[in-house]
């Protein structure tokens, strides 16, 4: 019985203690992680000094001497590296703005036609999103670019719709000319939306106060549409276009968009909206008959409904994986290397090929697409705290 | 009870038919396709829409398609659709890409052993689940290897087998320690262990210092015979304590030690062996069989990984979750081409000078790795639902952790990520398409490749090529996809009502 009456605690051999335990392996995994890196660095030293090569960023200022198709900042072939890699990461921020705008734009109106009553919208919507979400992007992106693209015909007998030429060489378009007195157009779209804003918590708060609903969304959509028009026209309309022109061999003139550009952004849209139409199905599916239901005995129409209750609890499931798309739609851009879209994966690819060094180019890889997730996450934990519901 | 008055019913109305526009077909379409005047447009224009997709695709897939010919000529007339004698005659090559003709039968075997092997698995109602996977998880993967390559691996085989006899000798002096537990074990051990330490004591001193004792027979290290000769000895002794004492815990302890020690030599020696298969380098590889190489190293690699950094991700110990925890988010965050970039180009950097692998291998390796993240989140997602009062309940029984691991939790949220498991092998496969970028021929490349052939060239060469391989790979992602959701609802039965 003297054991039983014992109040001390009994004393546990060190080998089965759990800290002494949980110390010994965090011991050896830092041994283990360090022979690693030591062993690591030790092999890529010896292979670099037997290569006669050395880790540096010293290449960053070197001359490229390469063309690239195309940039959004000044290059020619005698600018650095450095600026190469510097125009294939804009070059891939504008696949991914372009890619989210459409991605979404196509992938909400997918997903909202799969819960369509109407029996052919919905079974259209299914089928879409059933065939693209099973074959490979790099396959729909060579299919774009080598089965749809490449085969429409040559500048010479260019598809032209009003001042739009669509042929293999890409997509030219009119552009406009701002000169003189244009910034009141500018001036007018700032306005606009100031307006806009205004005009909703005006709206908003004679609702509380009154109880009168006002048309604000579409009105102050007017605004903003109309107000830039408005402003260049008293300014006395200070735009001319550049229309593109079919030369003896090319089109000149207007903006040209590249067919590997075109290719990328259909690809990458297309395939991404069908991953953003589940996510929206199931977000709408997912607010509780309840709700709506509660709606309805308020007295709401169908279209208060939707925007005033299934919406904003829709989005608060939506959005969290719809970030997440966003940011494979941004890492999934990078396959731009394959049919040589000057992204930043294929710059730093040529860059990797002309001067060998691979360790350096992956980091600055590694760091652009880890920062951008980071920032990814960041946002959604940022939202996910700020929609958290509420409970007791 | 007066029944006379007169405006009371005595007997039921007769039941009505429902109004004929309600019901049957006519019904449905009223409901389901005309319901408004917007809606009936929006059903006219999608009908039309479809029909022009359908006519479109079926007319050029079927009726204008182009169905048999030796050559380009049969394809290059005008107005023609897809040019299926391309298909017929590159197929096989998509299957096996340049793996040798004669030699396409071990690619077959391969395929008809997994899938006689995966489909059992796949079906819930079959037994033998855990040794099914097991065959997949281990033999399946060595069979395939020694299959595909030829085997007759040169490797150190002698130093391996030495190195494995001492080290099951080793772990024979240390077995009594986990039978009669720590305090016990050490008493009984003592002189087994005290043998093994002079060993290591002996070829410690030979390898570092040069120590040799002079020569008995000729060519054979007598350091080196004396030490392990003294391995052994210490292993029996602990062999031969468990069986004087006759103790029932001694048997699991006892079979995981000898299947471990001759499961290791048996795949030595069959890897060392000459079946007389003749050697087919990687680079031969392609087409399916690389596609599926690929995806099936990833999914078999990442399954054992992937759990291990989803526990690691959730564990007390800060430097194991952090390291779990950085070790995903890296590899999650960078796309898959990077990886394959850094496994071809940055990966030779950081080996011992003189090793190299091909260029397959150092894929793979990339593959594993980056699969291994996605996997580790999508087993974390499984861990997360098992309730906390499982663990509870485990740590209460007395189970240290790794049986609280292995006997509650894991085979609970293993089961619900199945799910999960599949899906990431769907995107897998899909992703296999990438390695064509750094310079592989999966199935994508290896049709893509075949528009090159002059005797082939013609309009519509590259869009049957690409319509197929669209199609095959859908087949395959379909099929994975509708498994993974009759998966789903085959587990969700508990939540229903």
């Amino acid at each position: 019985m003297s054991a039983f009456d014992d109040t001390r605690t009994p004393r546990v051999p060190f080998w089965n203690d759990p800290r002494t335990r949980s110390i010994a392996v965090q011991l050896i995994m830092v041994v283990a992680l360090v022979a690693v890196g030591y062993e690591l660095y030790v092999n890529a030293s010896a292979n670099l000094a037997k290569l006669g090569k050395t880790f540096g960023f010293d290449f960053w200022d070197k001359s490229a001497g390469f063309d690239i198709s195309q940039s959004l900042i000044p290059y020619t072939s005698s600018s650095s590296y450095g600026t190469a890699i510097i125009v294939g990461f804009w070059n891939t921020l504008l696949i991914a703005c372009f890619g989210i705008l459409f991605a979404t734009l196509i992938g909400f109106t997918v997903g909202i036609m799969r819960l369509s009553k109407n029996w052919l919208i919905s079974r259209i919507a299914t089928v879409y999103v059933e065939t693209i979400r099973n074959i490979p992007l790099l396959l729909q992106i060579f299919i774009w670019y080598g089965a749809v693209l490449k085969p429409l015909p040559g500048p010479k007998q260019a598809l032209n719709v009003g001042g739009f030429y669509l042929s293999n060489r890409g997509l030219n378009m009119p552009a406009p000319i701002f000169e003189g007195a244009a910034w009141m157009g500018l001036a007018g779209l700032v306005g606009g939306i100031v307006g806009a804003i205004l005009l909703r918590r005006w709206a908003r708060a004679r609702q509380l106060a009154t109880g009168e609903a006002f048309p604000y969304i579409s009105v102050g959509f007017a605004l903003i549409v109309f107000m830039p028009f408005l402003g260049l026209l008293l300014a006395g309309w200070p735009v001319t276009w550049d229309v593109p022109v079919l030369g003896a061999f090319q089109l000149s003139g207007g903006v040209t968009v590249n067919p590997e550009f075109i290719a990328l952004l259909i690809a990458l849209s297309v395939y991404t909206a069908s991953f953003i139409a589940e996510i929206v199905r199931a977000g709408i599916q997912a607010v509780s008959h309840g709700q709506t239901e509660a709606a309805g005995a308020l007295g709401l129409r169908q279209s208060s409904i939707t925007r005033l209750v299934t919406i904003p609890q829709a989005m608060r499931i939506i959005i969290p994986p719809l970030a997440s798309q966003y940011l494979n739609l941004t890492k999934n851009s990078s396959l731009a290397v394959a049919i040589a879209y000057p992204d930043l994966v294929a710059m730093g690819g040529t860059v990797l090929n002309q001067t060998g060094k691979a360790i350096e180019i992956v980091l600055i890889w590694m760091i652009v697409y880890l920062s951008l997730s980071l920032l990814t996450s960041s946002f959604m934990n940022w939202y996910n705290s700020r929609m958290k519901l509420v409970e007791r | 009870m007066d029944h006379s008055l007169a405006y009371v019913r005595t007997e039921d109305a007769p039941i009505l038919k429902p109004p004929a526009n309600l019901v049957g077909v006519r019904g449905w379409i009223m409901a389901n396709l005309f319901p408004n005047w917007s809606n009936s447009i929006l059903t006219i224009l999608a009908a039309l829409f479809a029909y022009w997709v359908l006519s479109n695709v079926l007319g050029w897939a079927l009726f204008r398609a182009t169905w048999t010919g030796e050559s380009r000529d049969a394809c290059v007339v005008e107005g023609a659709g897809a040019c299926w004698p391309f298909v017929q005659a590159k197929f096989a090559q998509w299957i096996y890409g340049f793996y040798p003709i004669d030699q396409r039968w071990r690619v077959n075997v391969c395929f008809f052993v997994g899938a006689a092997a995966l489909i059992p698995l796949l079906m819930p109602s079959l037994p033998y689940k855990k040794w099914n996977a097991l065959f997949l998880l281990f033999a399946f993967p060595l069979l395939a290897l020694i299959l595909l390559t030829g085997g007759h691996f040169s490797f150190g085989f002698g130093a391996f087998i030495s190195f494995v006899v001492q080290f099951l000798a080793i772990v024979a002096a240390f077995l009594p320690l986990s039978v009669f537990g720590i305090e016990n074990g050490i008493k009984s051990a003592k002189p087994g262990l005290i043998l093994v330490a002079v060993g290591l004591v002996l070829r410690v001193l030979s390898y570092a210092l040069g120590f040799e004792l002079p020569a008995i027979f000729d060519g054979v290290s007598t350091t080196y015979l004396m030490a392990l000769l003294l391995m052994l000895a210490g292993g029996a002794w602990g062999i031969l304590q468990i069986f004087g004492a006759g103790n029932q815990a001694s048997r699991p302890v006892l079979r995981a030690w000898l299947f471990g020690g001759a499961g290791l030599c048996l795949v030595a020696v069959l890897l060392k062996w000459d079946f007389g298969l003749e050697y087919v380098e990687t680079s031969q590889w392609g087409g399916l069989l690389v596609t599926l190489v690929v995806a099936v190293t990833g999914i078999v690699f990442s399954l054992p990984v992937g759990i291990l950094l989803a526990l690691g991700r959730r564990s007390d110990m800060p430097i194991v979750k952090y390291f779990s925890i950085g070790f995903i988010e890296i590899w999650r965050g960078v796309p898959l081409i990077t990886v394959l970039f850094m496994a071809s180009y940055m990966l030779p950097l950081f080996l011992p000078p003189g090793t190299n692998f091909d260029k397959l291998t150092r894929v793979l390796i990339g593959i594993a790795l980056f699969s291994s993240a996605y996997m580790a989140e999508v087993v974390r997602g499984g861990l997360q639902a098992i309730p906390k009062g499982q663990i509870e309940a485990a740590q209460a029984l007395g189970l240290p952790y790794w049986n609280t691991m292995n006997l509650i939790v894991l085979p609970q949220a293993l089961r619900i990520v199945i799910p999960g498991i599949v899906n990431s092998f769907i995107s897998l496969f899909k992703d296999t398409t990438l390695v064509t970028v750094v310079g592989l021929y999966d199935l994508m490349g290896i049709v893509i490749a075949g528009f090159a052939d002059a005797k082939w060239a013609s309009a519509q060469t590259a869009p049957t090529g690409y319509f197929t391989a669209a199609l095959l790979f859908w087949v395959f992602c379909f099929g994975m996809s509708r498994y993974s959701q009759y998966v789903e609802r085959r587990l969700n039965t508990g939540h229903k009502r």
